[in-house]
């Protein structure tokens, strides 16, 4: 019962900074709220790419008041957030200075890797900074998930060993990764080493809906009147 | 529209135009042409006469700028003052386009910024109240918007070269911190867009319930057009000011209340129309939304293409022909990075080869001379990006104003950099139809496992996210890798006959009607 209050009142207030957000976004006097909001983010394993750019958006606007733990939690959680480019969008919005510091340094470095397809460097990178990355719950499972997103735009059947390389887990924690997998979102485990990913747009292009002919009735409707 | 975007600007406190020294200004002298320049603006103001006030303010304001007021301000709104009643709004109108026309043609001070910033919170503060009751012409409003952005930016540019500042521009900058104050800006336009109820209206316009696109934002029930409108041009003042500061997703969340695949109110001013489309495309770049970008550069480079002609005489048209210049290297820049050459017509494309064919060649290269060109042309491109934050005031004292350009220009090319392999990638896909990991891997000369990587960077960076976070292939070629073969996808552009079909049906009525309409002697 008091989880349940406790959860609807995390709702609550999260309600609440995303109408600060919406409504009232050029107000020097939300930032505290924003940089809570990014602490839930991270302890409710929840994520709001409008807050935080908004709460970046403030520090630029006054740099004295810029927490260097809360923006490494933002970049953590745009990393996870991919494929989407939140962390580039984070960074146009950090000042270079910045950046080259650490821990921005190697966050940059990690989202490098993972953007050009590199997860055995990414794993061993991310290794060394497990102290960091540890700090925002879910991390792993996230930049698994990226990771599985990719080769299934690319395989239709991938070799087992590609498959741990990209998400880092081996042996019998891999054989239950993949039942999991198989349970929920369609895999199955095919001939010698591959696994069958499931078939989507990207790697059947036979499932490509062709767009192609389709005329929307708008169009067709401004020809009723020639017609009629 | 503005004149001078140059990141140089000068610092006001160099040049004369105040100084008499080569022409003699007197602001309390009014002569003849500007006393009847006010009377008769204020008359068709009170009148509503929004044709006679568009005259006045598009033709004859610029004809006697141009003739009388080459190298000095307009006389002073006090001296003004008295031929129109003293009428509290139209000084502060009239105030408006008395800086707008010093910033263009002269160096305004810090002290003429400032002054600037505070009639701009009495214009917006009486509107906002309001207590308006005049009907505009959208050129003005428009220009009032876009103006108060581009002095803005100016500021921040002007106030972060602090090395040559002297004592006296520092203690004034130090008193005066909340002129132009980033807060303050977006406060302005944010509370314009909301007081306005502006996004309502286009709501309820979709259900059609409104009629402001299709009375092009005027009112004709008696009331007034300037709150709506300026409402809605500060959409696009909001897609601005967040693109100078780097925040693209913001941006373009700014501006979802206006619909670029229709025609509006955005359409109907050309300034509005390409500062929009503009700042729209270079946002969807940042985003790695090429095809996005593509397609509205195509657009708006056709629609300018075409009516270019008609606004030759317009003080804008310089201005226009620079935008169209840079919306070119911008597509040029997209197209690289992304080859869809089926979505650009046959007009722009000619255009786009004419001027920059080689540099495309060049620019799919992907080597070291490729970065220097994308380097030139998103510089030449990009908007004058701003650091909105106060300078420090200790010593010492430097120039910073390059800084927020460098991190964008700088992150832009990191990311062009990423795409480096792409291309080779991309030349052996468009060869074979299938072709195993084994044999790729030789001709790129680099081992299988190296292979992959590459082959998922290029499936992850030809993928794009769109407004609604879902997942679309920009990718003009693709593939998928089945056991150890690599099967090539190729998109063949589909030829849309539902849509030829339309178009050709409609242009038949057209013909048809205009023989109907000619009468035979």
């Amino acid at each position: 019962m008091e989880r349940e209050m406790q959860k609807q009142q995390q709702e609550e207030s999260s309600y609440t900074v995303e109408q600060l957000v919406t409504f009232n976004p050029y107000n020097p006097d939300i930032l505290p709220d924003l940089e809570n909001y990014v602490n839930e983010q991270v302890s409710s394993q929840t994520y709001s790419l409008d807050a935080n750019l908004c709460l970046l958006r403030h520090y630029q606007f006054e740099p004295d008041r810029m927490s260097i733990q809360i923006v490494s939690h933002i970049l953590i959680k745009a990393l996870m957030a991919m494929p989407a480019p939140d962390f580039s969008l984070c960074l146009f919005l950090i000042p270079e200075k910045v950046q080259m510091e650490e821990p921005f340094k190697t966050l940059i470095v990690l989202s490098h890797y993972l953007e050009t397809g590199r997860f055995h460097q990414f794993w061993d990178e991310a290794a060394k900074s497990r102290r960091l990355l540890e700090a925002v719950p879910g991390f792993e499972q996230a930049i698994q998930a990226y990771a599985g997103h990719v080769l299934s735009l690319t395989y239709q059947k991938v070799p087992r060993a590609v498959l741990a390389e990209a998400i880092n887990i081996e042996g019998p924690s891999l054989d239950k990764f993949i039942e999991h997998q198989a349970v929920n979102s369609g895999w199955a485990l095919g001939k010698g080493q591959l696994i069958v990913i499931p078939k989507n747009e990207f790697n059947h292009p036979e499932l490509k809906k062709s767009g192609g002919d389709i005329v929307p009735l708008e169009h067709i409707a401004r020809i009723f009147p020639i017609l009629g | 529209m503005s004149s001078s975007y140059d990141y140089d600007e000068a610092d006001g406190h160099g040049q004369m135009q105040l100084s008499q020294q080569d022409v003699a200004y007197d602001p309390n002298f009014v002569p003849d042409y500007v006393k009847s320049f006010v009377v008769h603006l204020y008359r068709y103001i009170r009148e509503k006469n929004v044709y006679e006030i568009h005259q006045m303010y598009e033709t004859s304001f610029h004809a006697l700028s141009d003739r009388y007021f080459k190298e000095t301000p307009w006389p002073s709104v006090d001296a003004v003052a008295h031929y129109v009643d003293n009428d509290h709004v139209f000084c502060l109108l009239y105030r408006e386009m008395w800086f707008r026309h010093l910033f263009a043609r002269l160096s305004p001070t810090l002290k003429q910024r400032i002054d600037s910033w505070d009639n701009y919170c009495s214009l917006f503060g009486v509107v906002l109240h309001g207590v308006v009751n005049m009907q505009l012409p959208n050129q003005w409003l428009w220009d009032m918007v876009d103006e108060f952005v581009y002095q803005f930016q100016s500021f921040c540019q002007y106030r972060a070269k602090m090395k040559n500042k002297t004592e006296q521009e520092i203690a004034l900058l130090g008193q005066y911190d909340k002129a132009w104050n980033v807060y303050g800006v977006l406060n302005y336009l944010q509370a314009l867009v909301e007081k306005s109820a502006i996004i309502q209206i286009l709501d309820r316009e979709k259900e059609g319930l409104e009629q402001f696109t299709a009375n092009d934002g005027y009112d004709y029930d008696g009331g007034s057009n300037v709150l709506k409108v300026l409402g809605y041009f500060s959409m696009v003042g909001l897609l601005r000011v967040h693109c100078l500061l780097g925040d693209y997703q913001t941006a373009l969340k700014c501006l979802q209340p206006i619909d670029t695949s229709q025609q509006g109110v955005y359409f109907i001013v050309i300034g509005s129309h390409i500062a929009t489309i503009y700042h729209y495309g270079f946002a969807c770049l940042m985003l790695r939304r090429y095809v996005d970008a593509i397609r509205e550069f195509n657009k708006i480079l056709l629609h300018i293409y075409m009516i270019k002609q008609y606004h030759q005489k317009s003080s804008q048209y310089e201005q226009i022909l620079k935008k169209n210049e840079q919306m070119y290297a911008l597509l040029a820049i997209c197209l690289s990075l992304c080859p869809q050459v089926n979505l650009v017509d046959e007009t722009v494309n000619s255009q786009l080869r004419e001027k920059y064919g080689e540099k495309m060649a060049r620019m799919q290269k992907f080597d070291e001379e490729a970065f220097a060109i994308y380097d030139e042309l998103f510089s030449y491109a990009c908007p004058k990006f701003i650091t909105p934050s106060a300078p420090s005031f200790d010593e010492p004292l430097v120039n910073y104003n390059q800084d927020a350009y460098r991190l964008q220009l700088k992150l832009f090319l990191y990311e062009v950099k990423q795409q480096q392999l792409l291309s080779g990638i991309r030349t052996f896909l468009k060869v074979y139809s299938s072709i195993s990991l084994a044999k790729l891997a030789n001709y790129m000369d680099v081992d299988e496992p190296t292979l992959r990587t590459i082959l998922l960077t290029y499936k992850h960076k030809t993928r794009a996210v769109d407004s609604d976070r879902k997942i679309i292939s920009n990718a003009d070629i693709d593939f998928y890798i089945e056991d150890d073969m690599i099967r090539v996808v190729e998109s063949k552009p589909v030829k849309r006959y539902g849509d030829i079909f339309l178009r050709q049906i409609i242009k038949l009525e057209g013909v048809m009607n205009n023989l109907d309409s000619i009468k035979l002697e």
